[in-house]
């Protein structure tokens, strides 16, 4: 199946008949719209002629203030000089890697990996090397290894592409002992690492984790967004980076941008400033969790025998194996013709693997709708797998050859109920609890 | 201003050509705009039949490709609303979208069509894939050419070189629906025929050649990505082919029972016409055929698109001032 038949069936996701467990879009609906709204109105009118005017390009002073105070959240100790404010983090990757990356220079990401951060790398004609996860994310013997290899092969990368807290797609978390590993690996290596940190503050147990950036402030250059805290529309994400490549983003975003938008920034700033803000992560981290729970019991009580998926304490997202053969590319005209749709695996590899898994969403349907969808996608798991069964479970339609060793994580297997695994048809058909 | 009221253009639906769909309906839209008609776009959900409840529309143009846009189901329901619409009534629809049944009755009719099996998944799962499969090859040769029953853009069509590769084709396909049409595989020209009647009885346009670059399949992506194809518009045919291929298509459009416009895709090998599907909601994107056809006869869109919708309100006996 090709990119643009997986475009026409998104076409039909996007409609409210379907449950879209695909896109990885914050519940805005939970935000105190109409306070947001008197500040917009209230900032444009006290003081629009700066709001509305072009900024400088490293971004308003008064709101880098403002993620200091947030990004201390993680332990991370900065000054407002050493940010640089980019249009949502995204454009902070794509910066950098337009400052780090000739084409055929080597990028380190995990396997599997966020797939706007492929899309840049590929945009660069960077050449993408997956370094495998397990259920505690980035594993760093086979960082070490990875690197050894590519040294061998004289290749030095460019950098480690890493989302460390609340993995996009993977939904797992780098622990705590092994943060300071792959720390420890990338100084002897000389390799920066690029630290996507959008969901660090929507965990749902205890403290948020300690950034990797809070512990190496020289090789660790940290992306940050309001994206998930308070809005995407807002667009308003940083960067922060040594003082070398603080210089080169903030020329690199000039170039690209002149200047971001006054407007947004300074809502932002001013929603720090005089919004609970604090108090509206743990709304939007209670929701979320209400979210991930009723995903994770849908899954256990529903799901086919072989399958597997990791349990996110915090974030959006679910990673689903699927039972040998099947093709979550492949399958993915059956569960939008059930009208439920998800994000096959294979966008999250640069080299095509991945077609194993599938990546749910669970932050932005409520629960009732979540339950359902998982419903409907048991239903259509079950019948590939009687389909691959029938045919005799030949190759997998879309997977491609790779070295790269596709993660492998701790999951809920045994979970499923003991009706699923007896007979998974027959439970994918029970109605729902 | 238009003569026609306002008009509805139908498009979008829930099937996988939905993308498709509301391409050629934004393109019939934008036309019968310059053309002076009031043209909105509709989708095929629950808001359809209160808005045209609250506000009959004169006629609409159905543009909904796929399932409920040519299966017939949308146009019994604006039967059932008693609102004109272009194109061919349920009834025909649903023997046009059904690809055996096309081919059946057009082979009785003395159409060519390549031979060809038509098999549920049930049967797969019943009497064992294998066994099925060996038959198929045995009946039919290799290669074949795989694809659901019901269904357009080439979505879930497979071309099958080996035996080998005949799983996983079947596979593809029942991605798209659960009746598979296996073909033999006839390697020639493709051919799009459209077909347009305006009241004087149904004219072959131009016919279209379709050569993918790099000789690759017609696939979804072929069809539409610009420039992925080259279509050569009149086809690069002989004239005796042409005509034939001209006169094959006015046959399927009069024995299917179509009306107003409808599109046959062919094979030309050796000077052979083989008869592959009938459309009777024809793509309208900028890669589609049919505004090509169109264009090389001279004919306007919108225009076009205006004279079918009159002919539909003229065919229900209501007034349009």
């Amino acid at each position: 199946m090709v990119a643009s038949e997986i475009r026409a069936l998104f076409a039909v996701a996007a409609r409210p008949e379907v449950v879209s467990l695909a896109g990885g879009m914050p519940c805005i609906s939970a935000l105190p719209l109409d306070a947001v709204g008197e500040l917009a109105g209230q900032l444009v009118a006290d003081r629009g002629a700066v709001a509305l005017q072009y900024g400088t390009g490293q971004g308003d002073p008064g709101l880098r203030e403002g993620i200091c105070d947030v990004m201390s959240l993680e332990g991370i100790k900065a000054h407002p000089d050493e940010i640089v404010v980019t249009v949502g983090s995204q454009q902070g990757l794509d910066l950098l890697t337009r400052i780090f990356v000739d084409p055929g220079d080597v990028v380190l990401a995990e396997g599997p990996s966020y797939v706007g951060a492929l899309g840049t790398f590929a945009s660069y004609q960077a050449a993408v090397v997956h370094v495998p996860m397990d259920d505690r994310g980035l594993i760093p013997g086979a960082l070490a290894e990875t690197l050894s290899r590519l040294a061998t092969a004289g290749r030095q990368p460019k950098f480690l592409y890493t989302c460390p807290s609340f993995h996009n797609p993977a939904g797992v978390t780098l622990d705590q002992s092994r943060r300071s590993a792959v720390l420890d690996v990338c100084q002897r290596a000389g390799l920066p690492v690029i630290e996507d940190n959008p969901y660090g503050l929507l965990g749902f147990e205890g403290e948020p984790a300690r950034a990797l950036r809070a512990d190496d402030a020289d090789g660790v250059i940290y992306l940050g967004t309001f994206s998930k805290t308070i809005a995407p529309g807002l667009r308003v994400g940083w960067a922060l980076a040594p003082a070398g490549v603080r210089d080169k983003l903030v020329l690199a975003a000039e170039s690209a941008v002149l200047c971001h938008s006054s407007l947004a920034q300074l809502m932002v700033r001013e929603y720090l400033a005089t919004q609970p803000w604090r108090e509206q992560v743990k709304v939007f981290r209670e929701l979320y969790r209400e979210r991930r729970d009723a995903m994770l019991d849908a899954l256990a009580a529903r799901m086919p025998v072989g399958c597997r998926w990791t349990s996110p304490s915090g974030g959006f997202y679910v990673w689903l194996g699927l039972p040998p053969g099947v093709d979550a590319k492949a399958m993915l005209p059956r569960a939008i013709a059930a009208r439920v749709a998800y994000v096959p695996g294979t966008g999250f590899y640069a080299g095509g693997q991945g077609g194993d898994h599938l990546r749910l969403s669970y932050c932005f349907p409520e629960p009732s709708r979540i339950r359902e969808g998982v419903r409907r996608l048991a239903e259509v798991i079950a019948a590939e797998v009687e389909l691959r069964s029938t045919f005799g479970s030949p190759a997998s339609l879309d997977s491609s050859a790779s070295s790269v060793t596709s993660a492998s994580f701790v999951t809920s297997a045994s979970s499923a109920s003991p009706d699923a695994q007896a007979n998974p048809a027959a439970a994918a058909a029970d109605p729902v609890q | 201003m238009s003569d026609l009221g306002h008009v509805l253009v139908l498009a979008g639906g829930l099937s996988a050509e939905r993308a498709v769909s509301l391409r050629s309906g934004d393109r019939i839209r934008d036309a019968l705009c310059d053309a002076g008609v009031e043209a909105v776009i509709a989708d095929a959900d629950a808001a359809l039949i209160p808005a045209i409840t609250a506000d009959p529309p004169t006629a609409v143009f159905p543009a909904i490709h796929g399932a409920c846009g040519e299966d017939g189901s949308i146009r019994e329901v604006l039967a059932l609303l008693d609102v004109p619409y272009v194109g061919s009534t349920a009834s025909a629809s649903r023997s046009a979208f059904d690809k055996p049944t096309a081919k059946a009755i057009l082979g009785a009719a003395g159409v060519h069509t390549p031979a060809s099996v038509t098999l549920p998944r049930d049967t797969f799962h019943d009497l064992g894939a294998g066994a099925v499969l060996e038959r198929v090859v045995a009946r039919l040769g290799l290669p074949l050419f795989v694809k659901p029953a019901r269904g357009g853009s080439a979505l879930g069509a497979t071309r099958v070189l080996t035996e080998a590769e005949l799983p996983n084709a079947m596979m593809s396909c029942f991605g798209y629906g659960d009746t598979a049409l296996v073909e033999q595989y006839v390697s020639g020209t493709e051919i799009a025929v459209s077909v347009l009647d305006l009241g004087d009885g149904p004219q072959a346009l131009p016919a279209v050649e379709i050569q993918p670059v790099g000789g690759g399949s017609y696939d979804y992506a072929a069809r539409y990505t610009a420039g992925q194809t080259e279509f050569y518009t009149p086809a690069r045919l002989t004239t005796e082919v042409a005509a034939e291929v001209a006169e094959v298509a006015v046959t399927v459009h009069q024995v299917l029972g179509l009306r107003d416009l409808s599109r046959t895709d062919f094979i030309v090998a050796d000077g052979e016409v083989f008869f592959l599907e009938a459309n009777v909601a024809p793509g309208m994107t900028e890669t589609s055929t049919l505004p090509m056809a169109l264009a090389a006869a001279g004919r306007d869109l919108g225009v076009t698109c205006r004279e079918l919708l009159l002919l539909a309100v003229a065919r229900a006996g209501l007034p349009w001032h």
